[in-house]
């Protein structure tokens, strides 16, 4: 993407919608907003206020340049959170203080350069840098720790949200494999390039020898000059290969870098005696661009999957919630969750995610823990009930004191259930190394037999002998073997990641195509996660159903929130033009002058029935109160993506820890027969392992906390990225978005991917059938050596890219 | 024929030097956001 092309985009869509969408955010306005009847028109006041900031700087050029992507959450400040950033902030050795934040909302290039500019206009800022491949900001200032307050303020009122990391967490997280990988890959293209250059040289000299041929002096010379720089460059770029052998020796298995290192050295070792021996070949040059190849393949795979976990690593960031921690003087502190002690005493409002686990201490409502237990229908809670991180709470405000995630927690239980069910899954072992298990002996075996053939039949001298079993052992060096799974995994990995799924773990691929079971769990798999609206035919006998006035009327108080429910009813409402001086009243609701909008305690109508569901209220002087209520809705292409699995001749199941009216309902509408509900985190483990041992590969895709266990057990799995975070962590897959349709792309990639993979292999060996047979008869020179390798490898990568094409949109 | 001496002597230095600074890079992050410095050259540093 260019500016230039940005721009035309911009013009392009100025022409026609100049009027109806917000100046800063790109968002439609609706009819009968706006401020004024000229110029740029807005939003909201907030969206207003930044357009103001960045004219004032001098920077609105960013609306010319920038591109929105209507994918991306629009850069519409919001208010109402506030970090406690002391945790994130760190002071350096020179008095600076720096602090990472992972930004939600960055949309192109341009907004790099709002954010930088911004920043690069506070004195105080020594340096603020946005990476836009992770997508984090580094801020390092002058002054105090608590102007960062402020400093983040500066950009979330441009319309981005900031989420702060901790400073420990983000010094662990280093990726030091990726850089060892990297100068490997540096040491070892410099080697190959130059030793490739000195061979052309003597192979040069060595055609033209009938001519005007190269002195056997001069060619010693190069020979030893080719050691001298490929045996540093070998023991150096070789060491990732060398390393991963070794392990695999010691613990009585083979992999694919044994074949590998055995190659490279026995090659080295052979090039070293016959340059000492004044011989006409030496392989150098084979050694190390087969290193150099194979390191290509691997920084380019480490890479991609380095992507895919930062991103779902981000997402887990930019979903963390901080909690109102309670102050002994009755004020409330907002906190990070990490950063909550047991003992402290956190107010949780309506419609808010409780942060930790604890037991109510004041106040009763009602619970939603779908996310942690699957159960759909609330739960009442009052003092002393024991409550999960994760549960939603539908009603009236609560005072939760935390406790110590002691052994006797959901969570601790579900962590030793996670433990036992990984430690029972029996290793995976890669289709490469499976290959490498046969194709090392077989080649090692043909080397040692021609050279037996030779020696003892072939009436030949040793060295001659032993030059041939080289040649054999140098033309089965695996490098397009190597390459044929990494090559197809970096093409299925990046393709996936563009479509939002995240494949984390190496081996994902591969297993997810054995798949031929898949189990889902019901609530926030099959079911959205998000809250709908009810509809307001449904709710015709209610009393208190909201009109299309009232709605849009709610929608502009809610549009001023972060609250779920708030958000819920935006969405149903369709674009309004939120209200200036909204005041947030914590726990309980939103008020503009005398209209309220909130719990039933705050606004409602308390005589009205009590609520099974989530609900919201909306009061206006002299109008009776009216009812917003929110339920669970199915993925709306949940039929679809059920009907295509079943086309691709999947078995599927539904494992639910629902009750069974909820759970033979939605098994009834997706014409699903193998159902269980109420099952807990033990009994859907049971399942999956049941389902393991009558011979099923079963991916398991599930987001509750109680799933946790089942996705650990199962030959492969898949979380949503709403998923509860244990879950996302332990799932192989992660998929975004509000469809189901991931799950049947990945099993459709990955069965592409594995059939790819299985043509490289036929392709690598075939080669080999090929060569040596040659290798054998002592036909294979340096130089055939050399093309016969560099062509088998770009066959192999040329046949990956295929996956890049066609198949799933 | 001794020039072919200082010539390889030559590649080597001047091809460790590329490896040596193609390090330094790599060791001072620039590498680590590929994406951004893309985007980055498209605009003005009006910071001076």
């Amino acid at each position: 993407m260019t500016a230039v092309t940005a721009d035309r985009l911009l013009h392009a869509a100025s022409a026609e919608a100049a009027e109806t969408v917000c100046a800063h955010c790109g968002q439609p306005i609706p009819d009968g907003g706006g401020s004024g009847a000229r110029g740029p028109r807005f939003c909201c006041p907030g969206c207003s206020a930044a357009f103001e900031t960045i004219q004032g700087l001098g920077l609105g050029r960013y609306y010319q340049q920038r591109l929105l992507d209507p994918a991306l959450r629009a850069p519409r400040p919001e208010t109402g959170e506030r970090w406690d950033l002391d945790r994130a902030v760190t002071v350096n050795e020179d008095g600076t203080c720096e602090l990472s934040m992972a930004i939600d909302g960055l949309q192109c290039g341009a907004c790099v350069w709002l954010i930088e500019s911004v920043l690069g206009r506070e004195p105080a800022v020594a340096a603020g840098r946005v990476n836009m491949t992770t997508r984090r900001l580094r801020l390092v200032w002058r002054g105090a720790a608590a102007d960062a307050e402020r400093l983040v303020g500066r950009i979330e009122a441009l319309g981005y949200r900031l989420v702060p990391f901790d400073a420990a967490a983000l010094k662990a997280a280093q990726d030091h494999t990726g850089r060892a990988l990297m100068r490997a890959l540096a040491v070892a293209g410099f080697a190959a390039g130059n030793v490739m250059f000195i061979s052309i040289g003597i192979w040069a000299g060595e055609a033209a020898g009938w001519l005007d041929g190269m002195g056997p002096a001069t060619r010693d010379l190069l020979h030893w000059f080719s050691a001298l720089i490929a045996l540093p460059a070998i023991a150096y770029a070789g060491m990732p290969f060398f390393r991963s052998a070794a392990a695999a020796l010691r613990q009585g298995r083979s992999n694919m870098d044994v074949p590998i290192s055995i190659g490279v050295m026995l090659v080295t070792v052979m090039s070293l005696v016959e340059s000492y021996r004044h011989g006409e070949h030496t392989y150098f040059d084979s050694a190390v661009s087969l290193l150099f190849f194979l390191l290509i393949g691997r920084v380019l795979d480490h890479r991609a999957r380095g992507v895919a976990r930062a991103t779902a690593e981000q997402l887990l960031t930019l979903r963390a919630s901080d909690v109102a921690v309670l102050q002994p003087d009755g004020t409330t502190l907002r906190r990070a969750q990490q950063a909550v002690a047991p003992g402290d005493r956190i107010l949780v409002g309506l419609g808010e995610r409780i942060g930790v686990d604890g037991v109510v201490e004041r106040g009763t409502s009602a619970l939603d823990a779908s996310l942690v237990t699957g159960e759909s229908l609330p739960v009442q809670a009052g003092i002393g009930t024991q409550v999960f991180a994760g549960t939603l709470n539908l009603g009236e405000p609560l005072v939760v004191r935390a406790t110590a995630t002691g052994g006797a927690t959901l969570l601790a239980e579900c962590v030793r259930l996670i433990e036992a069910a990984e430690a029972r899954r029996s290793r995976f072992v890669v289709l490469a190394d499976r290959v490498a298990r046969r194709y090392a002996p077989a080649v090692h075996l043909t080397a040692l037999l021609s050279f037996l053939y030779w020696y003892l039949i072939g009436g030949m001298a040793l060295a001659p002998a032993l030059l041939i079993a080289s040649a054999v052992l140098i033309i089965t060096c695996p490098c397009a073997l190597a390459l044929a799974v990494p090559a197809v995994q970096v093409i299925a990995t990046s393709r996936l990641f563009q479509s939002g799924v995240l494949l984390k773990s190496a081996t994902a691929l591969e297993r997810l195509a054995e798949v031929d079971t898949v189990v889902f769990d019901k609530t926030g798999t099959l079911t959205d996660p998000t809250l709908g609206l009810v509809g307001a035919g449904e709710q015709t006998r209610d009393a208190n159903a909201p009109d299309p006035e009232s709605l849009r009327l709610a929608a502009s108080l809610a549009a001023s929130s972060r609250h779920p429910l708030a958000r819920s009813l935006l969405a149903a409402a369709g674009p309004v033009h939120a209200a200036a001086g909204v005041v947030e009243h914590q726990g309980q609701g939103l008020s503009l002058g005398e209209i309220r909008l909130g719990s039933r305690a705050f606004c409602g109508d308390p005589d009205a029935p009590p609520a099974d569901r989530p609900e919201l209220w909306l009061a206006r002087p002299h109008q009776a109160p009216v009812r917003f209520v929110f339920d669970e809705r199915l993925r709306p292409d949940a039929a679809a993506v059920i009907a295509r699995l079943r086309r691709m001749g999947v078995d599927i199941r539904l494992l639910s820890g629902d009750r069974a009216g909820a759970v033979e309902r939605v098994a009834a509408t997706l014409g699903i027969d193998a159902w269980q509900a109420g099952c807990s985190p033990v009994e859907k483990v049971a399942a999956i392992e049941a389902l393991a041992a009558s011979g099923r590969r079963v991916l398991m895709v599930g987001d509750g906390l109680n799933d946790g266990p089942s996705l650990a057990a199962a030959h492969v799995s898949a979380s949503p990225a709403t998923a509860a975070d244990i879950s996302q962590t332990v799932a192989d897959v992660v998929f975004q978005g509000h469809d189901l349709a991931p799950v049947a792309t990945i099993l459709d990639t990955a069965r592409r991917a594995r059939a790819t993979m299985r043509e490289n292999l036929a392709l690598s060996i075939g080669y080999n059938v090929l060569m040596v047979p040659l290798a054998v008869a002592g036909l294979v020179t340096p130089w055939l050596a050399a093309a016969a390798m560099s062509s088998s490898s770009l066959l192999v990568i040329l046949n990956s890219f295929r996956l890049r094409r066609g198949g799933a949109r | 024929m001794s020039v072919i001496l200082y010539l390889l002597a030559g590649s080597l230095v001047l091809g460790g030097g590329g490896l040596a600074v193609f390090l330094w890079a790599l060791r001072s992050g620039q590498y680590d956001d590929l994406e951004g410095a893309a985007n980055r050259i498209l605009f003005d540093d009006d910071r001076s």
